[in-house]
């Protein structure tokens, strides 16, 4: 019969120790409680989903079909209470008892609450766990005044995390320096620097007495007098032990449960690992550790006694987008023998410290640059003797390209330090289990799954090494701004940022680019329904002056012929304005409108003016044109009026922006004459009814288009139109055209979110375009208030330089 | 080499993080405002001649509206693509009582730096003119 094991806690160590077990025979019968209801998770990483990076999805680390695959019981929402270690029985607060033959505990640790009166009181939280977080998400809003006490690494990250969902944040620590316990003063003080750059207030040398206010907290006191206003207060001020089971079983139990480098406690049954334990007068509150006790106490528990572990050493990384933050080792100098090498640049914001010992590294700091921290890391794994290196300590030979990066690194060294994947056993995974993907590389070593910090870097091994390498599909917009789009429009609604730049500051690198800077001035429009702050230094040129560029400089002007119909009035305006400005081509494009050639920027708002005509639209991400046939106007077999709908639908979204370019067909009988079943909407007509139909293309792709509904009356038809393209405006990714955007979330995912939403969806949707149509207009209006004086014009120097 | 400052035209004509073209004698020049100074280049991407002066702006670099070449604003070298060697004249700047000054060569023949290649004359700026970057920086 199989032993039992019984595992208490399901957290990162417990069950990144069961997986360990799993790998060596002979099997157990295995139960795992966890007090929280959630499958395992990657506690880690909950900053990231405070900040919005991540979603409590991308968190999971073990569904619940990992549990039911290898047979393990699991059991949520129940305590351990008590450990009988004679009788070997556990006491859950449900009442139920369960037998062992081995017992693992792995309870981790909880948050410290300092003694300060009122902690009691509403709206105070610990950051912790996965509902500390969704109680933090909720509570946490744009404006609210949020004070965070403890200026360590998890106070940060919840600082940060709280601003990022639009909070006003102090952080109030302690003592003088920020991370003390990772960083020196000097360190302390560049990190600072970086969190006030942010926004984020800081206050030092704080002792924390009370939470104020009646019910809910309002203020927080402090020990020299003063008091700060608080609409939500999180305590971040450590972590102790949860190693209460041991001492009721009887174990030797200092600060946390004692274990021996077999990872053995005083009981000969009873086992412990993570950050409920001690090993060596050390109570370890990071992940890394976990990882390695994990193997050791795997091999132990399952009768191959012989691995030892003999220590982490420390390495802490601060998780915040742009604030770069490294600290491992001893980086005390003052210790007898030590030397110190150190680099600061104060205006860049660079802060590098190593102390070395023996000519070996010691302890590393790194603030504002910790590109290097991985080499630093493996000198201090290896005890690499740096003697021969000691010019090249704080800069490194340059990297020729980024695959020589992955490609120096030895095999045996570690990529991942968090669950401690080695780069061998990365190439070995790809290999042997062709494996392509990071999701995929995830799975099956786990690499990365920790901090994250090593994703760049396993991404870089997987380019050079897998033969059908594939980037993950959530990507970020570019690097100036490292956010997926979609929580992107999420932290910029709940922000109500509403320029370009603005963003950039907050949550990029000031800078921007080509890339980044257009699709945030199309999400922003996008937003806030047109009432955004229009910064046209973003816009692509296109976009500043309202026509398409050409090769030479020159521009291109298509006017709007709504459904593609036209008058001899018009013809001959267009036909004047051609001979009047010397176009050089006039020419019929393929969308039923006519291309003016040719035309110098200075003579654009004269040609508007002349034409009298206003903007097609054709030099931008945004609606295009109605393609139409003539449908039962005169043609013999049209049972639909398509140049009427399509006259009208091209009214109802012109002059809006898309992420894409929108370009949309409707034709009056199957024949389809006009195409629409390769447009990114489409009308059908057909016997007493409109097929609509969405997500075609002719182009660089062809698809056909798929059908959205059917409806009898054209208004519905145009109503449907309506909700597919506000929809698409608000879920596809800048530059994702209507044929990607479908296949990407499936035909039936958009049905359900658009003409099969619940009523007040739809509404919603279709007030928001509203909204947006009534703040738009026609571009060329510009003509007669540019919104700069040189918009349009050559500036002319003010003296002649042959004078 | 001789050169002679020109008064060019207000600040104000020129928007933040936006480039202008001005001709200046034969040659055409951009003028970008990156807030509290001006840069000016040849307004010739060295790739197919586009015009620099309507690219995005991106930190101290602007990116060609055509291909996207990538031009630092400070030294004229081209950032990407990365394998190219190129570079655009560049000319120094100055604001005098909110008007931007350019200088510009007046000389027919300018001295060529040692090692640098012939350039035609209606191309020349100044190389560097007083501002240091290499290829190998990397971008801020």
């Amino acid at each position: 019969m199989k032993k039992k094991l019984v595992v208490i806690g399901n957290g990162m160590a417990g069950v990144a120790c069961v997986e360990q077990i799993l790998k060596h025979a002979p099997k157990f019968e295995i139960t795992i409680f966890g007090d929280e209801t959630h499958v395992n998770y990657n506690r880690i990483l909950l900053s990231s989903v405070l900040a919005g990076e991540k979603s409590l999805d991308d968190i999971t680390l073990n569904g619940l079909e990992w549990y039911t695959q290898n047979g393990i019981q699991l059991k949520l929402g129940v305590r351990i209470t008590d450990v009988d270690p004679v009788m070997k029985i556990v006491t859950g607060d449900d009442g139920c008892v369960t037998s062992f033959d081995k017992l693992l505990i792995a309870t981790g640790s909880s948050a410290f609450i300092p003694p300060i009166e009122g902690v009691g009181k509403n709206n105070v939280f610990v950051f912790r766990n996965l509902d500390d977080t969704r109680a933090l998400l909720e509570r946490s809003r744009s404006g609210a005044r949020a004070v965070v006490i403890g200026g360590g690494l998890l106070g940060l990250e919840a600082a940060r995390g709280l601003q990022v969902q639009g909070c006003d944040v102090t952080v109030v620590h302690l003592m003088d320096t920020l991370m003390e316990r990772q960083l020196d003063f000097l360190g302390g003080g560049y990190l600072k620097d970086k969190m006030e750059r942010m926004g984020i207030k800081v206050l030092l040398g704080r002792s924390t007495t009370a939470m104020l206010g009646n019910g809910h907290v309002e203020a927080v006191a402090f020990k020299d007098g003063n008091s700060i206003e608080a609409d939500l207060v999180v305590i971040a001020a450590g972590i102790r032990p949860n190693a209460e089971l041991g001492r009721k079983a009887g174990l030797k139990v200092n600060r946390g449960i004692v274990v021996n480098d077999y990872m053995e406690t005083s009981h000969p049954d009873i086992f412990a690992i993570g950050e409920c334990v001690e090993h060596n007068g050390i109570c370890y509150g990071l992940v890394a550790p976990l990882f390695e006790q994990g193997k050791v106490l795997a091999a132990t528990i399952t009768g191959n006694k012989g691995p030892k572990y003999e220590g982490t050493i420390q390495a802490a990384k601060l998780k915040i987008m742009g604030v770069d933050v490294f600290s491992a080792g001893n980086y005390d100098e003052k210790v007898p023998g030590a030397e110190m090498v150190r680099y600061e640049d104060p205006a860049l914001g660079i802060y590098k410290k190593l102390t070395l010992q023996n000519g070996k590294l010691a302890g590393v700091i790194l603030v504002g640059d910790a590109s290097d921290s991985h080499r630093y890391m493996e000198w201090l794994r290896a005890g690499t003797d740096l003697t021969a290196l000691r010019r090249q300590l704080l800069f490194p030979e340059p990297v020729k390209d980024g695959g020589l990066d992955a490609a120096q690194i030895a095999d045996s060294d570690t990529v991942c330090g968090c669950m401690g994947v080695t780069k061998g056993t990365i190439i070995g995974a790809i290999h042997e289990k062709g494996v392509n993907t990071l999701a995929q590389l995830k799975e099956c070593t786990r690499a990365s799954t920790g901090c994250g910090s090593c994703t760049a870097l396993c991404q870089q091994i997987l380019k050079a090494v897998a033969p059908e390498f594939q980037e993950d599909t959530r990507k970020t917009i570019c690097k100036c701004v490292p956010f997926a789009e979609d929580n992107l429009r999420e932290i910029l609604r709940s922000q109500k940022l509403k320029s370009v730049q603005e963003v950039l500051e907050i949550y990029g690198n000031g800078a921007g680019c080509e890339v980044c800077k257009p699709a945030l001035s199309y999400m922003l429009d996008m937003l806030w329904c047109g009432d955004h702050d229009e910064d046209r230094s973003a816009r692509f040129i296109n976009d500043r002056v309202h026509a398409n560029i050409q090769k030479d400089g020159t521009f291109s002007v298509v006017p709007r012929i709504r459904g593609g119909v036209t008058s001899p009035d018009e013809l001959r305006r267009i036909a004047d304005v051609a001979d009047k400005y010397e176009v050089r081509m006039v020419k019929i494009t393929g969308s039923q409108r006519i291309d003016l050639l040719g035309v110098k920027k200075s003579d654009l708002p004269k040609i508007w003016e002349d034409l009298g005509m206003p903007s097609g639209q054709a030099y931008t991400k945004g609606v295009r044109m109605v393609k139409t046939c003539v449908g039962t106007d005169f043609c013999r077999f049209g049972v639909q009026d398509s140049i009427s709908a399509g006259i009208e639908m091209e009214r109802r979204f012109e002059n809006l922006f898309t992420p894409h370019k929108v370009k949309m067909g409707a034709v009056g009988c199957p024949r389809n004459c006009a195409e629409a079943t390769v447009k990114d909407i489409g009308l059908i007509g057909q016997e007493g009814s409109w097929q609509v139909v969405v997500g075609g293309a002719a182009g660089k792709s062809v698809r056909k288009a798929d059908l959205l509904i059917t409806v009898e009356a054209t208004e519905d038809a145009l109503q449907a139109a309506q909700l597919f393209f506000q929809y698409y405006r608000e879920h596809a990714n800048y530059l994702e055209r209507t044929y990607d955007f479908v296949e990407r979330l499936g035909i039936e995912k958009v049905r359900k979110e658009t003409v099969y939403a619940p009523q007040p969806v739809q509404q919603a949707l279709l007030e928001r375009l509203s909204k947006s149509k009534a703040l738009s207009r026609d571009a060329w209006l510009e003509r007669e208030t540019p919104v700069h004086p040189t918009q349009f014009v050559q500036i002319q120097p003010m003296e002649n330089v042959l004078a | 080499m001789k050169t002679k400052w020109v008064r060019i035209t207000n600040c104000g004509n020129i928007p933040l993080r936006e480039g202008r073209a001005v001709k200046v004698g034969d040659r055409e020049i951009a003028i970008f405002n990156l807030g509290g100074r001006f840069l000016a280049v040849d307004n010739r991407c060295p790739h197919k001649g586009g015009p620099l002066s309507e690219g995005i702006v991106s930190g101290n670099t602007v990116v060609c509206p055509l291909h996207a070449w990538k031009v630092d604003l400070e030294c004229g070298a081209v950032k990407k693509p990365a394998d190219v060697q190129g570079c655009v004249p560049v000319f120094r700047t100055r604001v005098e009582a909110g008007i931007v000054l350019l200088e510009v060569p007046t000389a027919e023949v300018v001295e060529i730096r040692p090692g640098a290649a012939a350039i035609p004359v209606f191309q020349q700026g100044f190389y560097g003119a007083g501002r240091i970057c290499s290829k190998d920086q990397s971008e801020a």
